[in-house]
């Protein structure tokens, strides 16, 4: 008995390294680039144009001759706006398709969801978005902001530049918004705000029914205190949101409403010109000054074929992060997950917006942080950005749980999570 | 030959420059300084730009607060540009020089003459004061209004020179709150009494905010104070008590409009799920369709913007009811008396639909125009404004009730609609074709279900997943309505819509949805057949 399962293990075990040879022959033709974006579902509006932009990269490359002399393969696949999908399809991408890299994901819980997959099989996630930060695996580059390069600097311009005094933090119910309001919150209260001068208010996902609480604004507002909105509202709830201020007649001189999550495609879904002023922070706007944007403009728009398409923020972290992994892959000499890793800590690419971005050795980049207020025509003119480039931190100064948490993935720490007081590495868990 | 064309065009070149007047050209020198000035130097310029009496400052400090101002860098001179495209024309703005842009490169030779907010008010409250003393009264009016923003910018002298001249008494008396608010900071104490006074009625938000800053700057104990301090506390707790009371008001006006678009988006599926029994959970794709129906209108007619959601309304009616009747005849007329599978299958050809709006028209959204007669508010009193979108959508869904309940009670359509769901073998053996009719009033559901598609696209998202947001909310009206019940529809929208709109200042709008749908699952255990349940034979059925 015993031997009639060992026999059938080997037999299984020659049948896997047959099927693994047969895929490393196949990698040996092409490196494949992996690409997990939503296309149908709720959040196809904003993936669907991230997956464009890496094709678009990857013809680009292709034009170049490739990487290593090999082309470049895009295997495309469709998660649906599905969490649990998510990690199907990326175990699909890298057991059966072999991919080398993947780009994808927007959401969070999407992230969350690939996670432990993309750790179990040792691949390689090049993340585009802004997000709540307390995050540093190994297989994961985040090429979006972190909270201290688009949170807190738009807060320390509000509070400086505009004078602001009282905070409405208003955001969709979930990780996202929850943990950057957590972090400003506590960030406003250290820099001596006063709690009766912060209000939070969370609704559901797509809300659409705005009156009351843009109402309350409104009288929140009228306290005699210079008052902002700081808003984590997400995708669809945005529009509804934007109109319900309009109508009521809240303009950005009164109440500026600073926005994470809207950008120039988010804008392009309607009439702008009530909400000239209102304010968005990001890493890049399309308006911003500099012969290689208007290059990469000119380029999207000759992919699409329409000259009315707009680029935006986590469009320019897919650009960065392709360009670094293509720069990787080319100093490693391989497309393999852990030479390329190595090879991409103190990589610097040129970002988008004139200046240069570095990926450190959390996984974070260097980016600059640009505060811009919308036009009549949906673009965003910049009216202040940071100095130089802004080091992502991957767990933020400004909560007590991760306070004392460092990521570091070059020797001799090694670690995602290392707590700096108690020299461990993964001993405290952030909240999630 | 050509000497003497460059001669005259020197010539020509030079009367315009000596035509502009001796204001005109300080307002280009302190224009131009605009290019290199930061924020704050760029409000001291306009200010003494907003003096001179040069003829040109307000299209260039209009241009200027549109964001459309540029500088040229190689000889500044200044531009205005409404929107950088190749193939468009820009004209300078002090000289005779107009150029085509080639390229979106050319920007580069352009320096936007950037402002922020402080600015666009310093800039909106100038604009103010040179419309203040033009225009109709209505306008003069909302002029008037935006000085109240910042008082404390505008000149003293100039302002009572302005009340005096005024022949409006509306006009005046915001102008009398503007200048009251600028004494509330005077050294003089009758002269703040005055202020006060004159402000005690007032509801305007800025004249609150004003008298709370004002109560912070006083001190209650020092007997010089305490009886300023008292008047302020006193008229203060008069505006909050008439607050208050808009408050009510508002938030009935919110519960109001919230039920109407609640009572839109149920009311084809009171009929589809209502009156015939199907679970139709395809009917928010329905509500998608039609609001995709007002997009290619507008598109297909872009002059005629505001008539074209007019339009829009019987198309959508059209093309969401002719998608019923297809479904209907296509896959729910196999599925009669299993609601298991419609239940299943209709969930399918939502699925089905939205992807195929996402292939067709792409996954953005779609930008749906309001027309101008419903953009903005109209106000009750200065504290009280309301939306007009909202108070045409309520019309609306009252409206299309009735029309509604017009087709059931008083056409034949509507009496053979009843026969057949009241009793289906009798109706057919009277000769009524009863698969037709159950067409026909799939159809008519669903082309209602269009027509709020018409109305939601002026609230909302125009994309593939607008149904999926409203498909829930219209289950629990008909339900909570009580089935079959087109009064039950109105009440159950509306007294859901108020109490969600009463529950969500203080309990939040997360805590307010959910506490709704607590009631009306106890409600429901309660009487099962909701609000106004039919009697009769009909329930047997």
């Amino acid at each position: 008995m015993k031997k009639a399962v060992l026999t059938r293990a080997s037999k299984l075990f020659a049948v896997t390294t047959l099927a693994a040879g047969i895929s490393l022959a196949n990698a040996e033709d092409t490196i494949k680039v992996g690409v997990l974006h939503s296309l149908s579902g709720t959040m196809a509006i904003s993936e669907t144009t991230l997956k464009d932009t890496v094709l678009m990269m990857v013809a680009e490359q292709n034009k170049k001759g490739g990487l290593l002399g090999k082309k470049l393969e895009p295997v495309v696949v469709d998660p649906a706006s599905n969490w649990p999908l998510f990690a199907e399809k990326t175990r699909e991408l890298l057991a059966k398709e072999g991919v080398d890299v993947i780009f994808g994901c927007w959401t969070s819980v999407s992230r969350k969801s690939v996670l432990p997959v993309i750790e179990e099989l040792n691949g390689l996630l090049f993340y585009p978005v802004q997000y709540e930060g307390e995050e540093s695996s190994r297989n994961v580059f985040y090429t979006g902001a972190a909270p201290n390069q688009q949170a807190i600097p738009a807060v320390d311009y509000l509070m400086k530049e505009v004078g602001v005094k009282r905070w409405v933090l208003a955001g969709t119910d979930y990780v996202y918004p929850r943990t950057t309001n957590k972090i400003l919150e506590s960030y406003l209260k250290s820099k001596g705000v006063d709690a009766a001068d912060i209000m939070v208010n969370y609704t559901p996902f797509g809300h659409s029914d705005w009156q009351t609480i843009v109402s309350d604004i409104k009288g929140f507002g009228s306290a005699g205190k210079k008052t902002a909105v700081v808003s984590t509202v997400n995708g669809d709830a945005n529009v509804p949101f934007y109109k319900e201020l309009a109508n009521q007649g809240i303009s950005a001189e009164d109440i500026p409403v600073v926005a994470f999550s809207v950008g120039e495609e988010e804008l392009s879904g309607f009439d702008t010109s009530p909400l000239v002023g209102h304010l968005a922070a990001w890493n890049y706007f399309q308006s911003a000054d500099a012969d290689i944007n208007y290059d990469f403009i000119d380029q999207w728009h000759a992919y699409t074929g329409d000259d009315s398409r707009v680029t935006n923020d986590p469009m320019e972290a897919t650009y960065i992060g392709f360009s670094m992994w293509a720069k990787a892959v080319e100093k490693a000499g391989s497309a393999d997950v852990d030479k390329v890793r190595q090879a991409m800590y103190g990589m610097t690419v040129p970002n988008l917006t004139g200046g240069m971005a570095t990926m450190n050795a959390n996984h974070h980049l260097s980016k600059p942080v640009l505060i811009g207020e919308i036009q009549a025509d949906g673009q965003f003119d910049i009216v202040w950005q940071t100095d130089g480039e802004i080091k992502g931190d991957a767990w933020t100064d400004f909560l007590p749980e991760s306070k004392n948490i460092v990521a570091d993935w070059t020797a001799p720490i090694n670690c995602g999570n290392y707590n700096i007081v108690s020299k461990t590495c993964g001993s405290a868990v952030a909240a999630e | 030959m050509r000497i003497f064309v460059l001669f005259c065009l020197a010539c020509c070149s030079w009367s315009a420059q000596a035509q502009l007047a001796e204001a005109d050209l300080t307002l280009q020198r302190l224009a131009q300084q605009l290019a290199v000035a930061s924020y704050d130097e760029k409000s001291a310029l306009i200010s003494q730009m907003a003096q001179l009496p040069a003829e040109r400052k307000k299209p260039l400090l209009e241009a200027l607060a549109s964001n459309s101002l540029y500088s040229r860098e190689s000889d500044q001179r200044l531009f205005v540009i409404e929107r950088f495209k190749p193939g468009e024309r820009i004209q300078a703005f002090f000289y005779d020089e107009s150029l085509l842009i080639e390229s979106r490169r050319q920007k580069r030779d352009f320096d936007k003459i950037g402002i922020n907010n402080a600015i666009r008010r310093t800039l909106s409250s100038e604009l103010a004061l040179m419309e203040v003393s033009s225009g109709s009264d209505q306008q003069r009016r909302l002029a008037a209004e935006q000085l109240l923003k910042s008082p404390q910018d505008i000149d003293a002298s100039r302002l009572q020179a302005l009340i005096a001249q005024e022949s409006s008494p509306a006009v005046a008396e915001v102008l009398g709150l503007v200048a009251a608010l600028q004494q509330l900071t005077s050294a003089d104490s009758s002269q703040r009494l005055a202020a006060i006074k004159t402000l005690q009625r007032s509801l305007y938000p800025q004249v609150r905010v004003a008298l709370v800053q004002h109560q912070g700057r006083l001190d209650a104990s020092n007997p010089l104070q305490a009886g300023e301090y008292q008047l302020v506390q006193k008229t203060l707790a008069s505006i909050d008590q008439l607050q208050q009371l808009n408050g009510y008001a508002r938030d009935l006006y919110f519960g109001l409009s919230l039920g109407a678009v609640l009572l839109l988006a149920a009311i084809g599926l009171a009929i589809t799920f209502g009156v015939m029994g199907v679970i139709n959970m395809a009917h928010g794709e329905m509500i998608m369709l039609g609001a995709y129906t007002t997009y290619l209108v507008q598109q297909l007619m872009p002059a005629g913007s505001e008539v074209s959601l007019l339009v829009a309304i019987p198309a959508a009616f059209l093309v969401s009811g002719l998608v019923g009747v297809v479904i209907e005849r296509s896959v729910i007329r196999h599925l009669y008396g299993r609601p298991l599978e419609t239940l299943l299958a209709t969930f399918g050809i939502s699925l089905i639909l939205q992807q195929a709006v996402r292939s067709i028209f792409g996954p953005l959204n779609r930008e749906v125009a309001t027309p101008e007669w419903m953009a903005g508010t109209f106000m009750l009193n200065p504290g009280l404004e309301l939306t007009w979108n909202r108070l045409y959508i309520i019309i609306f869904s009252l409206l299309v009730l009735v029309l509604l309940a017009w087709v059931m009670k008083r056409t034949l359509f509507g009496l053979q609609m009843r026969a057949v769901t009241m009793n289906r073998p009798m109706a057919s053996s009277m000769g009524i074709r009863s698969g037709w009719v159950d067409a026909l009033t799939f159809g008519l559901g669903s082309g209602i279900a269009g027509i709020a598609g018409v109305a939601l696209s002026q609230l909302t998202n125009v994309g593939p997943n607008l149904g999926q947001a409203y498909i829930i909310d219209s289950f629990m009206v008909v339900v909570f309505g009580g089935v079959g019940n087109l009064w039950g529809t109105l009440v159950a929208a509306m007294s859901l819509g108020v109490a969600n709109k009463v529950i969500e200042p203080f309990a939040g709008a997360v805590l307010a949805k959910i506490l709704l749908l607590v009631f009306i699952i106890l409600f429901i255990q309660k009487r099962p057949r909701g609000l106004f349940a039919l009697k009769g034979r009909a329930v047997e059925g």
